[in-house]
């Protein structure tokens, strides 16, 4: 029978090849048992969404590998968030405006080339230029000058260099911003703000392909979209050495994968652990699970482009929604405890000398349905009788919370149609309703910090037309009170000062803010004194390897 | 035979020509590409207004679209966004989803047709109905449901194969990937072979066959199999370019960087070039396909001749 003998042959075949696959994917992860500051660890990754430029790279992706490349004047530490100096030997101001900052002698970039100041002033204009596409531009905007070579308006570009900085010699330069702003030195452990080497210049496309920079790590070699693998860099002057041989970063399409080639002895480090696998996690990694406070927050904007929302006692509704929103139950279940009810506008992981208060928002961020009935009653009620909260269903578990928060709502309300979720296919179109200012009612609005000040949960976001501005929320008081803040040179002072801005934005609740969001992570039981920094990225470089 | 395949060839531009016009069409109107590439916060106007002339976004799109053709025939299909060129997306891209592709169909071939005759010899018989039961199992439980199972078992549970596929993607790897993309086509070819052979075994040239003393395996390789092979190799040509665009599922679950991977992130991202061009070559690889599948009847059916 020649049928019934090709159904054996086809069935050992798939046997036998079964059978060898099995003994190729046994012996991945049998090498670098013994030694430890050789031995090399796999982490989870996703492919940058723009090319690795320091000055060009806004999200977390692209983020991790400057973080291991690149060292700035300042570096956050890890645990505190604390600016700390790294190869600034001292910045110094004496007015808030001018700043004289003088780099460390001794510091080279992988490639040998010395880093000096003009390492930096190079990089600094470059990231600057409109010409050059740069998405962190806006960065520089503090600088002197950054008019003429970003104009805003999409005018012609009439400088090359921004005139607030001035090299002064070997390892020193200046730098004149147009406004007071007396914790810009903090800002500068922002990887935007990573000295460049020459090669950068001279040869971009070739940098490109294998970015040189100064950090712990060198990177070994760069497959775009699917891996990338750094070597431990003997050479590195500073004394934050890796305590591993290197760091295999592999693209996965799904965190559900990355979680499951952890879960197979596949894979060592996973810095996001999907939302499905939460009920399982402590079961599965027990302490190897880490779930630690992440500078970000999620907020629900408004539109104030929209008579309906900006129109004097909408300050009622708005507070009056916020109080409908039982954040302790949604935290828990939609959650499992990896976001915690925001009570502030800020983020735990500035510390109370950073600026973070927890309670500051007060009543108004309490669950309390009867006085959400009565404010929202009061304040003239929901616009058109329904709030429509806007989000992008592609990435994310946001339809899940919105329900949620919808649910709540509707329950303070007595009102099956108070709330309704309102997707948005994807986060483009998303971004693009935003920017068009379309936005009918309430919308997501994440924030994660760019640096750990508290400057940075405030201006970006609230300031009359500021970058992330998407509500255009805007107020006089507010405004002023920043402005007083940054010009202080008392850093106690300047934080109480933008907390008082933040009062003003309590009492109009400009925006709802809803849960702190931790950053999670699991890792493999050869790896110890695993951490999350602020940014919720693993310290990639005191990880230990057994 | 020359002049069809030329007429077929004539017949593709319009085809192709309509399907990427929809398709950069459909892309363009998600809305603008540009906001969702600054991520959470907006760009400044500048920075955007410059970003869009640099991807031409800024011209009408009836525009775009003739400039992004006559790039194509040049072989040039544009920059993805993060700065790498599309045909260099597409070459590390196509090689794995053609190995993941080729799996798949030689499963359906080898299984399936296998599978098919087997059945259809025996119709009525225990092991036709539990394979039809079986294939009926398979089509009604979705792909990514049979993905996530088999990579929980034998990737995690078992320790058989890793649960996800290396950069490199190599034929032993995606055995598994493979045979769960394969596996609801190969539950048809299944049932489209047992079908046309169960209905061929009754004609009457198999009859005379076997009057004629004919050996079994030569009456049902030489002349029931060939003939009952028209259907199934019409389902098997189209079915290249269903797999190869369909792929999506599989290749999330299993962590293939292949064509699905690349369309999904275009899609994500919103990125009209890398969306479109893979999108052309998909279009292309369907064409070809159905031409063979066409040139194939011949070969099957002396009868069927072209002019």
């Amino acid at each position: 029978m020649r049928g019934a003998t090709h159904a054996k042959w086809a069935a050992c075949a798939a046997a036998v090849a079964l059978a060898a696959t099995a003994c190729g994917g046994g012996d991945s992860d049998s090498g670098g048992g013994s030694g430890d500051s050789s031995a090399t660890l796999s982490a989870s990754w996703g492919d940058p969404q723009n090319p690795l430029e320091p000055a060009n790279t806004n999200e977390v992706q692209g983020g991790k590998v400057l973080d291991m490349i690149f060292r700035s004047l300042k570096k956050y530490n890890p645990e505190t968030g604390k600016a700390e100096d790294m190869l600034a030997d001292k910045i110094e101001t004496s007015d808030s405006q001018n700043f004289t900052v003088t780099v460390k002698d001794g510091w080279t970039f992988s490639n040998g080339e010395k880093v000096t100041a003009k390492s930096f002033v190079d990089a600094w204009n470059y990231g600057a230029s409109l010409k050059n596409n740069q998405k962190n531009a806006y960065f520089f905007g503090y600088i002197d000058g950054y008019d003429k070579v970003h104009p805003e308006d999409g005018g012609k570009q009439t400088a090359q260099t921004l005139s607030g900085l001035k090299l002064t010699g070997d390892l020193t330069f200046t730098v004149k911003l147009n406004q007071k702003f007396s914790t810009f030195p903090d800002t500068l452990g922002y990887p935007a703000y990573a000295p460049l080497p020459q090669a950068f210049f001279t040869d971009h496309d070739g940098w490109l392909k294998k970015p040189v920079g100064n950090g712990p790590y060198t990177i070994d070699s760069y497959t775009k979209g699917s891996q990338m693998s750094l070597k431990k860099w003997d050479g590195y002057p500073g004394e934050d050495k890796a305590q591993n041989g290197g760091v295999t970063l592999k693209v996965y399409t799904d965190n559900n994968t990355a979680y499951t080639d952890l879960m197979a002895g596949n894979l060592d480090l996973v810095d996001d652990v999907p939302a499905a696998q939460l009920k399982n996690v402590q079961a599965d990694l027990g302490d190897r699970y880490l779930n630690t406070p992440a500078g970000i927050i999620q907020t629900l904007a408004f539109p104030f482009y929209d008579k309906n929302w900006s129109k004097a006692g909408m300050e009622k509704v708005r507070t009056g929604l916020s109080r409908a929103i039982n954040r302790d139950q949604i935290t828990k279940t939609i959650f499992n405890d990896t976001r915690t009810p925001a009570s502030d506008w800020t983020s735990p992981v500035l510390g109370e000398a950073g600026g973070f208060k927890k309670g500051l928002c007060g009543d108004a961020c309490e669950y309390d349905p009867d006085a959400a009935k009565k404010l929202i009653e009061e304040g003239g009620g929901l616009p058109g009788g329904q709030v429509k909260i806007t989000y992008n269903a592609d990435t994310g578990s946001h339809k899940q919370w919105v329900d949620a928060v919808c649910n709540s709502i509707n329950n303070a309300l007595d009102n099956d149609k108070a709330c309704v979720g309102n997707p948005v296919g994807t986060f483009a179109d998303f971004r693009n309703q935003i920017t068009a200012k379309k936005m009918s009612g309430p919308f997501r609005a994440g924030w994660q910090m760019d640096y750990p000040l508290i400057q940075n949960f405030l201006q970006p976001l609230y300031y009359t037309n500021a970058s992330s501005n998407d509500g255009k929320w805007s107020n006089k008081d507010f405004d002023k009170l920043v402005d007083e803040a940054n010009a202080e040179t008392d850093t106690a002072k300047a934080v109480s000062t933008f907390q008082d801005a933040e009062k003003v934005l309590r009492d109009n609740m400009g925006a709802i803010p809803l849960w702190y969001q931790n950053g999670s992570a699991g890792y493999s039981e050869r790896l110890s004194n695993v951490k999350l920094n602020p940014f919720s990225v693993p310290v990639y470089n005191e990880i230990k390897v057994s | 035979m020359g002049r069809y395949v030329v007429r077929r060839l004539l017949q593709m531009i319009p085809v192709f020509i309509g399907a990427t016009l929809l398709i950069f069409l459909m892309v363009n109107v998600m809305g603008d590409p540009i906001a969702g590439l600054c991520g959470d916060r907006q760009c400044d106007a500048a920075t955007a207004a410059q970003l869009e002339k640099e991807f031409g976004l800024d011209k009408p799109v009836w525009q775009q679209y003739l400039t992004y053709m006559g790039n194509v025939f040049t072989g040039d299909f544009g920059t993805a966004f993060n700065g790498q060129k599309v045909t260099e997306l597409m070459s590390t891209a196509f090689p794995v989803t053609i190995r993941l592709t080729i799996v798949a169909i030689l499963f359906e071939i080898v299984i399936g047709i296998t599978l098919g005759v087997v059945t259809g010899l025996r119709r009525g018989k225990p092991v036709d109905t539990s394979v039809l039961m079986l294939t009926l199992v398979v089509i009604s439980v979705p792909t990514f449901v049979t993905g996530l199972l088999l990579q929980l078992l034998l990737g995690v549970e078992w320790g058989w194969i890793k649960p996800s596929v290396s950069t490199d993607a190599t034929f032993s790897e995606l055995i598994v990937p493979g045979l769960v993309l394969a596996s609801v086509s190969l539950a048809y070819v299944t049932r489209l072979t047992r079908t046309s052979i169960a209905e061929n075994r009754r004609s009457d040239y198999v009859r005379t066959a076997v009057a004629k003393g004919l050996p079994r395996r030569r009456v049902i390789t030489r002349h029931l199999l060939r003939n009952s092979l028209i259907p199934v190799v019409t389902f098997i040509g189209t079915d290249i370019g269903a797999l190869m665009g369909g792929a999506i599922v599989t290749e999330r679950i299993f962590n293939i960087h292949g064509v699905g991977y690349q369309l999904y992130q275009g899609i994500l991202r919103q990125n009209t070039q890398t969306v479109v061009g893979f999108v052309t070559v998909l279009v292309l690889v369907f064409l070809v396909a159905n031409l063979l599948v066409d040139l194939l009847y011949a070969v099957l059916d002396p009868r069927i001749r072209y002019a």
